[in-house]
C-alpha cells in the first residue's frame, strides 16, 4: 500500500537525529500556531504564497536561503566538531552511516538550497528595477519556480526524519549511487529534490534571460544597462545552457536506479566515467552561475559607494561574457586524476588558467574604481573589500591546482575543500551579504543596522580565515576529503582551530538574526524617505522605498548608463523642474493578480517526489494527475491581471514626493 | 527629451534594443524559444551518452541487428508531414478559421499519433525479443534518447487537444493565438531532433 | 608571518615533504606556480586596502575624480598581466602534464617493479605478477627502484595516493589505469584512498614500506613461503565488503588474476587509449 515504507524509515534509534527533527518540528509547529493564532494567514496567502511580484518573490527566496543556511551550517559544525575529536584512535560521536550522509548533504544544501536562492533571489528582486520595467517576463513562471525549489528543499529535509539521505558525497558518483551500492532511499530524495528543484531553476533562468533581453526601459540599450544586469544576463544563460545537463543525467541515473538500465553501472557496459564528464559539464558552469552575479553586486557597490563610475565599464562586460562562454571549456578540471592522458589535461588546465584572465581584469577595474574615489565605509563596502582581498587568495590557489601535475598531490584533498569554500564564501557569500544589505532599504523602507552589520562582517571575515586556512595546511600535509576519522595525531590542533572559526562564524549567522530583529525594532530611526539612502547610481534608486506593486509610474527613459545618477546631474533649476512635472501624465497599469498555482504545483511535486521515492505508485500518479489539473486550470485562465487606475497611481505618487524619473 | 525620445519624435527608426519593453507576443515567443533551447540541451545529452554507449551491447543485440529501416522511414515520413500540416494549421490560427484549424491541426494529430503508435510497436517487438533497454548500455541509451523523444510527441499531441478545446471554448484570443505558436514551434523543433535521431541511430547503424 | 608558520608546519610531512622524483617535481611546480602568482597576487592585496584607505571620504587629502572611468593604458596592462601569468603557467601546465603524466614510465635506468593494485570494500590489495605473491593493505618495495602500477577496481571508484611519492590516480571498475612512481630511500609512507568509496573509506589506509634492495628479495622469499593462496575462491571472499583489518599476505596468486578482475564482464578500455 505504502510502497516501501514503513515505521522503520524513522530513525528512533539515532538520538542526534531526533532530537534535532523534534526541535525543528517543534519550532514550525510554534510558527504556525503563531501564525494562526494571529489571524495571519489571510495576509500571508494574498501578500506573500500567491504573489506573482517579483519583489516578494526575490525576497522569499532569500528568506528560503537564510533558513537552509541554517540548515547546512549545522551540517558543517556536525562535520567540524566530529574531525575535532576523531584523532588517532577516537571514532568521534558519528559513525560513518551517519556522517556519510552529513557532508553529501552539506554540500548538497548548500550549493542547490543556499546559494542558488541567495542569488536567483537577488537577480529577481533587482533586475525589474534596474531595468526600468514593471515585473520579469513571466510573473506566474516566477511563482512556479519559487515553490518548484521550496518543494525540493521540503523532500530534503523530509529525508532527516523519514528514511536517508544520498550517502555518496554532494554529486553522487556512479558505481557507488547506483543500486548495488546505495540500495536505499538516501539517492532517491537526492535525485528527485534536485530533479523537482532543477526544474524551478531553469524557469528562472528563461524567465529572467527573457526579461534582461526583451524588457527594458525605453532608451536603454546593452550599453545603458547597469552591470549587475549584464552579470545576471550571463549567470541566466549560463542556467538554460548548463541546467539541462543536470536534468539528463540524473535521469538517466533514475533510469538506472528504477528501471534496470545500464547507463552507469558495472555490468553490461556502463560508464561511471560518463556520468563524472557529465555531471561536471553542469558543474562548471554552476559554479559561474553562482558567482557572476556576485561579481555584479560588487561592481554596484564599489561604484555607487566610491561616488564614480564603474571603471572599465566596457571591458567589465566583455570579461563577463568571457567568462561565460568560457566556463564550458573547463570541465575536465575536476578530474584530472581520472587518467585522460596529458594532452587531454594539459588543455584543459590551460582552459582553466584562461579563465583567471577575465576574471583578474575584473579586479583590476574594482581596484580603479576605488582609485580617486571618496569611498564610504557602509557595510556593503566591508564586504567588497573583504571580497578583493580574499576572492584573489582563492583564486590564485584554483589556478594552481588547474596545473594537471599539481593536481595529481592536491585532487580530493582538504586543499581543494579549502580553496572552493574559499572562493564561494569569500565570492559569492560575501557577494550576497553586501546585496542583502545593499537593497534591503528598498525592499523594505529602512536600512539595517550598520555596526551590527559590521560585525556580521568581521565574524564571517576573520571566522573564514581561522576554519579555512588549516585546511589548506592539513591538504599539504596529506590529508584527504570525506574523511570521518584520521590516525595522525598531528592533524588534530588544525581541526580544532578550524572548529573555532567555524564557530566565529556561526556567531556571524546569529548576530545576522540579531541585526534583523534590532533593525526591525529600530526601523523608524533608519527609515530611507527618498528612496535613495545610499546615493545610488541606477534606475532602483529613482523610486519610493518599498516600490509599489507596479514598480513605476512611468516607464523612466533612458539615454545612458548610470541613468539615475546622470537624471540627479541634471536636475537644474526648479523651474526646469516644474516644467517637466506639468508634462507628468499617468495612465491605467495592468498588474499581473495573484495566482496559487505555483504553491499547488509544488505541493504535488511533493507528492509525487515522496511517492516515487518510497515506490509508493498510486501517490505517483496522484502527484502528477494533480499536476496536471493545477496546470489546466491555469490554461483556462483569463482574468490574470487586475488595473491600477491613473489617480490611485497619482496619488501614491504625490504621498511619496517622488524622485523625479520623468523628465 | 533623452535620446530615444528625441529620435522618436524626428521620425528616426529607433534599434529594436532601444524601444523599451517588448509586445507580450515577442516576449512569449522568444522565452518559449529558450525553452525550446534548454529542451534541445537535454536531447544533446542524451545523444552524447549514445554516442559513448552505442557499441556497449554486452554481447547482445546491437543496432545492426535491430534497426528496420523501412519502419523508419515511414515513422520519419509521418512526422515530417505532421510539420507541414502543423503549418498550414498556424496559418489557419493566423486568420482565425476555425474548421480549418480543427481540420488541420486534427490530421497533424492523427500523423503524430500514427508516428507513436509505430514507435511504440518497435519498443514492444524489442522488448519481446529480449531487446529491452536492461540488456545492455546501448540499448538503455537507445530507448532513453528515442524514447524521451517520444515521451515529448506524446506530450505535444495532448498539448495540441488541450489548445483545440481553448479553441473551442475562448475562441482566437491573443492568449490562444500565443499558445497555439509556441505549439508550432514545439512540433516543428520535435521534428528536427527527430532528423538528429534518425541519422545518428537508425542510419548510423548501418554505416 | 602565520602563513610562514603553517608552511613551516606543512613542510615535515605529506606533499611538501616528498622521497620520490614524482612528488619532487611535483612541489617544484607547486612552489614556482605560487610564487609567480604571489608577484600578482600580494601586490593587488597591499593596493586594495591602500586606495581603500587612501579614498575615504574623510581624507581630504585624496584627489577625488568623480568622472575618471577609463584609461586605455590601464586596460592595456590590466589584461596583459594574467595574460602574461596565463602564458607562463600554461607553459609549466603542458610540459608538467606530458612529464609527469602518471602512465609514462620513470626516467631511470633500473628496470621496473610491476606492481598490481586492486581497490576493494575497503581494502588495498597489491599482486607481484612476477613473484606470484601478494600482499593485502601494506605496499613493500624496493628503495630506488621505479614502481610501474596497473589499477583496477572491484566495486566503486577510489583513488590510490602516497603523498609523500607523489601523483594519485582513480582506480574504477572493468578499467585499468597506470602509475609510475619511485621512493628514492628507505621509509615508511602512508597510502590512501583519496576517492570517496563508503562507510569504510577512512579506514582504507595502507602503508608503503620501502626497503633496501636484499631486505626487499628477503621479504618476497618470506612471503612465498608463508601465507594462504590467492585465487578465484580466496578473492570472491575478499569482494565482500568489510572494514581495513590489518595487513595479510599471500603465498601464491593465480596467473592473471588481475587482468580477470579489470577485464570484468568484457574487455578492458583503458582510459589512456593508443598508450
Amino acid at each position: 500500500m505504502f510502497g516501501r515504507l514503513t515505521w522503520a524509515a524513522i530513525p528512533f534509534d539515532q538520538p542526534v537525529v531526533m532530537i534535532a527533527s523534534g526541535i525543528v518540528g517543534f519550532v514550525i509547529f510554534c510558527v504556525l500556531a503563531l501564525v494562526t493564532f494571529k489571524g495571519w494567514w489571510p495576509y500571508l496567502w494574498r501578500e506573500w504564497i500567491t504573489s506573482v511580484d517579483h519583489k516578494r518573490i526575490g525576497v522569499m527566496y532569500i528568506g528560503l536561503a537564510l533558513l537552509m543556511l541554517v540548515r547546512g551550517f549545522s551540517d558543517a559544525m556536525l562535520m567540524r566538531s566530529q574531525l575535532a575529536l576523531a584523532a588517532g584512535h577516537a571514532q568521534g560521536y558519528l559513525p560513518p552511516e551517519h556522517y556519510d550522509q552529513i557532508f553529501s548533504a552539506h554540500g548538497t544544501i548548500m550549493i542547490f538550497f543556499v546559494a542558488m536562492p541567495f542569488v536567483i533571489g537577488l537577480m529577481n528582486f533587482v533586475l525589474p528595477l534596474q531595468l526600468g520595467v514593471r515585473d520579469v517576463a513571466f510573473p506566474v513562471l516566477n511563482s512556479v519556480g519559487f515553490w518548484l525549489s521550496a518543494a525540493g528543499v521540503l523532500l530534503v529535509n523530509v529525508s532527516l526524519v523519514v528514511g536517508e539521505f544520498a550517502r555518496t558525497g554532494w554529486l553522487a558518483y556512479p558505481p557507488l549511487s547506483e543500486v548495488a551500492y546505495s540500495p536505499g532511499v538516501g539517492v532517491d530524495y537526492y535525485l528527485w529534490s534536485l530533479q523537482i528543484s532543477g526544474l524551478g531553476t531553469l524557469l528562472s533562468g528563461i524567465n529572467l534571460t527573457t526579461t534582461i533581453l526583451k524588457l527594458r526601459a525605453p532608451g536603454m540599450g546593452y550599453r545603458q544597462m547597469p552591470i549587475f544586469c549584464w552579470t545576471a544576463l550571463a549567470s541566466n544563460l549560463l542556467i538554460v545552457a548548463a541546467f539541462p545537463i543536470l536534468t539528463a543525467t540524473f535521469a538517466m541515473l533514475l533510469l538506472d536506479r528504477y528501471c534496470g538500465f545500464h547507463f552507469f553501472t558495472n555490468e553490461l557496459g556502463g560508464n561511471p566515467m560518463m556520468y563524472v564528464n557529465l555531471i561536471w559539464c553542469w558543474g562548471h558552469p554552476e559554479v559561474y552561475i553562482l558567482i557572476l552575479p556576485a561579481f555584479g553586486v560588487f561592481s554596484e557597490v564599489v561604484a555607487t559607494f566610491s561616488g564614480k563610475p564603474l571603471f572599465g565599464r566596457r571591458s567589465m562586460v566583455m570579461a563577463t561574457m568571457v567568462i561565460c562562454v568560457l566556463s564550458f571549456l573547463v570541465w575536465l578540471h575536476h578530474f584530472f586524476t581520472m587518467g585522460a592522458g596529458a594532452d587531454v589535461n594539459a588543455f584543459f588546465g590551460i582552459m582553466t588558467m584562461l579563465i583567471a584572465v577575465p576574471t583578474g581584469v575584473k579586479v583590476f577595474n574594482w581596484l580603479f574604481t576605488l582609485y580617486g574615489g571618496r569611498i564610504r565605509f557602509t557595510t556593503p563596502v566591508y564586504w567588497a573589500i573583504g571580497f578583493m582581498v580574499t576572492f584573489v587568495i582563492g583564486g590564485m590557489t584554483g589556478v594552481l591546482m588547474a596545473i594537471p601535475p599539481a593536481d595529481f598531490v592536491l585532487h580530493n584533498s582538504l586543499f581543494l575543500i579549502a580553496h572552493f569554500h574559499n572562493v564561494i564564501i569569500g565570492g559569492v557569500v560575501f557577494g550576497v551579504m553586501a546585496g542583502i544589505t545593499y537593497w534591503f532599504p528598498k525592499a523594505f523602507g529602512f536600512t539595517l543596522n550598520e555596526r551590527l552589520g559590521k560585525s556580521v562582517f568581521w565574524c564571517w571575515f576573520v571566522g573564514f580565515y581561522l576554519a579555512f586556512t588549516p585546511l589548506y595546511v592539513l591538504g599539504l600535509m596529506g590529508a584527504t576529503r570525506r574523511m570521518q576519522h584520521y590516525s595522525n595525531m598531528h592533524w588534530q590542533p588544525f581541526m580544532l582551530v578550524a572548529m573555532a572559526g567555524a564557530l566565529l562564524i556561526l556567531l556571524g549567522i546569529v548576530l545576522t538574526g540579531v541585526q534583523l530583529a534590532v533593525s526591525i525594532r529600530r526601523r523608524n530611526l533608519n527609515r530611507d524617505v527618498t528612496g535613495d539612502p545610499w546615493n545610488g547610481r541606477t534606475l532602483e534608486w529613482s523610486i519610493p522605498s518599498p516600490p509599489p506593486a507596479w514598480n513605476f509610474a512611468q516607464l523612466p527613459p533612458v539615454d545612458r548608463a548610470d541613468a539615475f545618477w546622470a537624471m540627479k546631474q541634471q536636475r537644474g533649476t526648479a523651474q526646469e523642474r516644474q516644467d517637466r512635472n506639468v508634462k507628468r501624465a499617468y495612465e491605467t497599469i495592468h498588474v499581473p493578480r495573484n495566482n496559487p498555482t505555483g504553491f499547488f504545483l509544488a505541493f504535488f511535486a511533493v507528492l509525487l517526489g515522496f511517492s516515487l521515492i518510497w515506490h509508493i505508485w498510486w501517490g505517483a500518479g496522484l502527484g502528477l494527475l494533480g499536476a496536471i489539473v493545477v496546470c489546466l486550470i491555469q490554461a483556462w485562465r483569463t482574468d490574470g491581471e487586475t488595473e491600477v487606475s491613473a489617480e490611485k497611481v497619482a496619488a501614491f505618487e504625490r504621498l511619496h514626493g517622488v524622485q523625479e524619473g520623468a523628465a | 527629451m533623452s535620446a530615444s525620445e528625441q529620435a522618436l519624435a524626428s521620425g528616426e527608426v529607433l534599434p529594436l534594443s532601444l524601444r523599451g519593453p517588448a509586445p507580450t507576443r515577442v516576449v512569449a515567443g522568444y522565452g518559449f524559444w529558450l525553452f525550446l533551447l534548454s529542451d534541445i540541451i537535454i536531447f544533446a545529452a542524451l545523444f552524447a551518452a549514445y554516442a559513448v554507449l552505442s557499441g556497449e551491447s554486452a554481447g547482445g543485440p546491437t543496432a545492426a541487428d535491430l534497426f528496420d529501416k523501412k519502419h523508419v522511414m515511414i515513422e520519419t515520413a509521418c512526422l515530417l508531414a505532421s510539420s507541414v500540416t502543423c503549418g498550414f494549421g498556424s496559418l489557419a490560427v493566423q486568420s482565425g478559421n476555425r474548421n480549418s484549424t480543427y481540420f488541420w491541426m486534427a490530421v497533424t494529430f492523427i500523423l503524430g499519433a500514427t508516428f507513436l503508435s509505430l514507435e511504440v510497436s518497435e519498443f514492444s517487438h524489442m522488448l519481446e525479443i529480449g531487446a529491452g533497454p536492461s540488456r545492455s548500455a546501448f540499448l538503455s541509451a537507445f530507448f532513453t534518447l528515442v524514447g524521451t523523444h517520444g515521451l515529448h510527441v506524446t506530450m505535444g499531441l495532448c498539448w495540441l487537444i488541450v489548445m483545440l478545446l481553448q479553441v473551442a471554448t475562448l475562441g482566437f484570443q491573443p492568449m490562444v493565438s500565443r499558445r497555439f505558436f509556441c505549439f508550432a514551434l514545439f512540433w516543428h523543433a520535435l521534428d528536427i531532433v527527430w532528423v538528429g535521431v534518425f541519422t545518428i541511430v537508425y542510419l548510423g547503424a548501418h554505416l | 608571518m602565520t602563513s610562514a608558520a603553517l608552511l613551516m608546519a606543512s613542510c615535515s610531512e605529506g606533499v611538501l615533504d616528498p622521497h620520490g622524483p614524482v612528488g619532487k617535481a611535483e612541489r617544484v611546480i607547486l612552489y614556482d606556480a605560487t610564487a609567480i602568482m604571489l608577484a600578482v597576487v600580494i601586490p593587488v592585496i597591499v593596493l586594495t586596502l591602500v586606495f581603500a584607505w587612501w579614498f575615504r571620504a574623510k581624507n581630504k587629502r585624496a584627489h577625488y575624480r568623480p568622472d575618471w572611468e577609463y584609461s586605455g593604458r590601464i586596460e592595456m596592462i590590466i589584461w596583459s598581466i594574467p595574460a602574461l601569468i596565463v602564458l607562463f603557467l600554461g607553459g609549466i601546465a603542458w610540459t608538467g602534464s606530458h612529464d609527469l603524466d602518471p602512465p609514462a614510465p620513470l626516467a631511470d635506468s633500473a628496470a621496473p617493479l610491476d606492481i598490481e593494485v586492486i581497490s576493494l570494500d575497503w581494502r588495498w590489495l597489491f599482486i607481484y605478477p612476477h613473484e606470484g605473491i601478494a600482499s593485502l593493505n601494506r605496499l613493500v618495495v624496493p628503495a630506488g627502484v621505479p614502481l610501474r602500477f596497473r589499477l583496477t577496481s572491484t566495486t566503486v571508484m577510489n583513488s590510490f595516493f602516497v603523498p609523500q611519492l607523489g601523483s594519485q590516480i582513480y582506480t574504477m571498475p572493468n578499467m585499468v589505469t597506470r602509475l609510475n612512481l619511485k621512493a628514492d630511500q628507505p621509509g615508511t609512507f602512508e597510502g590512501l584512498s583519496a576517492q570517496f568509496s563508503g562507510d569504510g573509506f577512512s579506514d582504507m589506509r595502507f602503508d608503503l614500506v620501502a626497503t633496501e634492495a636484499e631486505a626487499f628479495k628477503d621479504w618476497v622469499n618470506t612471503t612465498k613461503s608463508q601465507g594462504g593462496v590467492l585465487d578465484s575462491t580466496t578473492f570472491e571472499e575478499l569482494v565482500k565488503p568489510a572494514k581495513a583489518d590489518g595487513a595479510q599476505t599471500y603465498a601464491q596468486v593465480s596467473e592473471g588474476l588481475f587482468d580477470k578482475i579489470s577485464l570484468g564482464s568484457r574487455a578492458a578500455v583503458s582510459p589512456q587509449r593508443g598508450r
